[in-house]
């Protein structure tokens, strides 16, 4: 048993581990990002499922055609924002219901990724290449690490400190995060209550887009349907596990992501567990993740923006 | 630094700001009637009226927050059509909200940077408040979030933030309704400062002895239209009540020969953690309430009532079994039927989504409350005719006025629709009864019928015990007094010796034996 216990530690503490950590913690940080700066202005977007599958196929679409991982990438934002568009329109022009169009846009963004990406599945691009810098990234054990991933891994990384500037350090933040606790206060003190969630909207859903392009272009080169497999569920659950702030976001992403990998990783130690429970630990862990906040609430204080949710309609 | 021209020496020159014949239609509802009235500058002017009367419709008009129907909103004598708060600030126009506009989960400075344009640097927007702040006598503590805040220091966070922008008018809708009355002083003094600055101030109140004090003129709104403008200072309470209301008001009798027998409910050593993460703490809550006595709890709101309302009621439980007593058993693990069951009754604060289920009818309604103990319900099924007849007997003694027999509860105006909910309690006899703000909101003709049901409820034999923020209508009711704050409970002053001074200090924290000294001093000072 020892023996098995070190074998776990050193695999644990590998370089391979931990690429293939964060290049599994990488969509679900992109996704749960932009689904924070949105739940931030207070409204809840259930589709993040939805557009991540949609910004896949339409991001692999991008980059097979133009044979540009770029375009690709521009792709997938683009069609996130746009379903995160449709979903604005409805909850916020019209007040329908938060929680049912949200459902509804990831069953709706499943079909769509579907018909989109029919005629790509079987196709295989060049992924995105990995950085290389010359001395750096033959750093033995921690070059690669920091020095020769993805860009993707690198515009996360930016974008959540982008997003912790923007909140926290910035006017529109601030007024961002206002409408988000009191959107009736905001709209009496003369703030675009709608306007500044619409845009929240859509950039939470070109982070989405961007997190599903993810997948057909780095993680793997070819697009199967389903291919998000959850994963824009696992980033909602990673919003409210960082009780909504930027900094345990990358905490909850990399915790998560570390999850998912580990059922794959200690498949040849040969433990006895089956793999299909292995394949459950990441959901299982986002069920106890859950659960312990709600436990510990009480105490902590809630940190959910107070209008999450709730529709909003100017009295005029 | 504020800098408006003092133009005391010209009184009565030109309006400041005049509304003209401002009109506001809801569907059917004419919430404005061709209302016309003209601010001037060093001026205080009250604008008094019954809840519905349409006084906050009429500021939200002057505010931009909404548009007017018909009429027009003239700027030293020039149209303005107001599209949005940010252009009547533009003007010169502050207002300081009835409920607040502040973000609980942000810091003062971030409230109060969040009503200024966004042109200013949050540096420069520090320095002006801590000058304003000191200047006016209203302190901050800028790092502070807002929910762990008392009601009178939002009010200042929105009253700095309104004065940063150096308004030439200022209004204030309700401004005393969550102060103490020594917290209601400094206020005052605050707006005598900003009279006489040159600065216009409108006034929104109900409470007349207020408005005497310190308003310069009076207009009075009545159903939605414009009764006439005055001064207040010529006027009676009494005449300044008539006009609003539009007749004569009821008076409270006092029940006669009532004797108070054993304690009916008592509370004991109740301490309670809240569940909502910005709720009170109570700490060691002890009463006595007996039969055939009225007992008030007084106190700024946000002090812990809400919470004991919940342990009295049984929606939350006391963490000992002990700790509640209803008719001399033991009923603090009880849920709310079990206390029922036991005679007691309550009425929350909020009678809407609360107290009744909105769209359900008012049998149905009736049913809710009613079914543990008012035979309501055989075998498991709803006799549909006792709570029909439940509902008529409401109707008949507490005078609940409606549309139909059975109507949609959202559909009463508040004052039926809470003598309905407080007749439902009291038509069932209880031993104990418990109710929070049971006139809030309610017209004066109303708050009579239901004043007096409270007292004649006691005079019966029942213990009643009333939570209320209205000094004036504990002091009216109750046969005792004790003051609730940061979830500790006073004890209780008998109704006689409890002035409004007393009162007043224990509702801001200071301790009876020193809220004695303190008024000694004063005393003392004074002469």
């Amino acid at each position: 048993m020892p023996e098995t216990l070190i074998n776990i530690f050193h695999l644990i503490f590998s370089e391979s581990f931990i690429l293939t950590v964060v290049t599994a913690s990488t969509p679900l940080l992109l996704a749960s990002s932009g689904e924070l700066v949105v739940e931030r202005s207070g409204v809840l977007n259930l589709g993040v499922e939805g557009m991540m599958i949609v910004g896949a196929a339409c991001g692999f679409a991008g980059a097979w055609t133009s044979g540009s991982i770029l375009v690709g990438a521009l792709f997938g934002v683009v069609a996130g924002a746009a379903l995160s568009g449709v979903f604005g329109i409805l909850t916020l022009g019209l007040a329908v219901n938060q929680v049912a169009t949200g459902l509804a846009l990831t069953i709706f963004g499943v079909g769509l990724s579907g018909l989109i990406g029919a005629k790509f599945v079987g196709e295989r691009i060049v992924p995105a290449s990995h950085l290389h810098l010359p001395v750096l990234t033959d750093i033995p054990g921690v070059g690669r690490i920091l020095f020769g991933e993805d860009p993707f891994v690198y515009v996360s990384v930016a974008l959540l400190i982008g997003i912790w500037l923007f909140l926290y350090r910035s006017r529109s933040g601030l007024v961002l995060r206002a409408v988000g606790d009191n959107h009736a206060s905001a709209h009496a003190l003369g703030y675009p209550v709608l306007r500044i969630r619409m845009l929240a909207v859509l950039f939470g859903g070109g982070c989405a887009g961007l997190a599903g392009a993810y997948l057909p272009l780095a993680y793997t080169p070819f697009f199967i349907p389903g291919m998000t497999s959850g994963r824009g569920w696992i980033a909602l659950a990673l919003v409210v596990f960082a009780s909504w702030r930027p900094g345990r976001l990358v905490i909850g992403a990399y915790l998560f992501g570390a999850v998912s990998i580990l059922g794959l990783a200690l498949q040849p130690l040969q433990l006895g567990i089956p793999q299909q429970v292995m394949n459950m630990l990441p959901y299982l862990a986002t069920v106890v993740v859950l659960v312990l906040i709600s436990r510990t609430r009480g105490t902590a204080g809630s940190a959910a923006p107070a209008s999450l949710g709730s529709v909003f309609v100017p009295d005029r | 630094m504020l800098d408006a021209t003092p133009q005391a020496g010209s009184p009565r020159s030109e309006p400041l700001l005049s509304a003209v014949s401002i009109s506001k239609r809801y569907g059917d509802f004419l919430a404005n009637d061709r209302i016309d009235l003209d601010l001037f500058p060093a001026e205080i002017h009250a604008l008094l009226g019954e809840n519905g009367a349409g006084k906050s419709t009429l500021v939200k008009v002057m505010y931009g927050l909404i548009q007017p129907s018909g009429g027009e909103l003239r700027w030293m004598a020039k149209k303005v059509v107001l599209s949005g708060p940010s252009e009547a600030r533009a003007l010169g126009i502050g207002m300081v909200f009835q409920h607040f506009t502040l973000f609980e989960n942000l810091t003062v400075a971030e409230n109060v940077a969040l009503g200024l344009p966004s042109t200013e640097s949050f540096a420069a927007i520090s320095e002006r408040r801590e000058k304003t702040a000191r200047v006016y006598g209203l302190p901050l503590e800028p790092k502070r979030e807002v929910w762990r805040l008392s009601g009178g220091e939002r009010q200042r966070i929105e009253i700095v933030r309104a004065l940063l922008q150096n308004p030439k008018l200022l209004i204030l809708d309700e401004p005393t309704s969550v102060l103490t009355p020594q917290e209601a002083d400094l206020l005052f003094v605050v707006l005598e400062r900003l009279k006489s600055e040159g600065r216009a101030v409108l006034y929104i109140s109900h409470k007349l002895e207020e408005v005497k004090r310190l308003c310069d003129t009076a207009t009075i709104l009545r159903g939605g239209k414009k009764v006439l403008t005055c001064n207040p200072r010529r006027e009676t309470a009494a005449s300044l009540a008539r006009m609003m209301v539009g007749g004569e008001v009821g008076e409270v009798k006092a029940a006669s020969g009532r004797s108070v027998a054993r304690p009916r409910l008592v509370v004991d050593k109740l301490s309670l953690a809240p569940d909502d993460p910005h709720g009170t703490y109570l700490e060691e809550v002890s009463l006595a309430v007996c039969g055939g006595e009225v007992v008030g709890i007084a106190g700024v709101s946000g002090n812990g009532q809400d919470e004991l309302f919940a342990a009295l009621s049984g929606e939350r439980r006391a963490p000992a079994q002990a700790a509640i007593v209803i008719d001399g058993k033991p009923a603090g693990l009880l849920g709310v039927t079990e206390r029922r069951r036991m005679g007691a009754a309550f009425v929350p604060e909020e009678r809407l989504g609360h107290g009744t289920a909105p769209r359900m009818k008012l049998s149905e309604n009736a049913l809710l409350t009613g079914h543990a103990a008012s035979g309501m319900v055989k075998k498991g099924f709803i006799d549909k005719l006792a709570t029909l007849v439940h509902v008529d007997r409401t109707t008949k003694s507490f005078d609940v006025r409606k549309a139909k027999r059975d109507p949609e509860a959202v559909s009463l105006s508040g004052g039926n629709l809470q003598k309905f909910v407080v007749g439902r309690e009291i038509l069932r006899e209880p031993g104990v009864l418990v109710v929070s703000q049971p006139t809030w909101g309610v017209d004066a003709g109303a708050a009579a019928v239901i004043r007096q049901a409270l007292i004649d409820l006691a005079g019966r034999g029942a213990a009643v015990l009333v939570i209320s923020q209205d000094l004036d209508e504990l002091a009216e009711i109750a046969d005792r007094i004790a003051v609730m704050f940061h979830g500790r409970l006073s004890a209780p002053l008998d109704a006689a010796e409890a002035t409004r001074e007393k009162l007043g200090l224990l509702m801001g924290g200071a301790r009876p034996e020193r809220a004695a000294e303190e008024q000694g001093t004063k005393h003392a000072i004074g002469a």
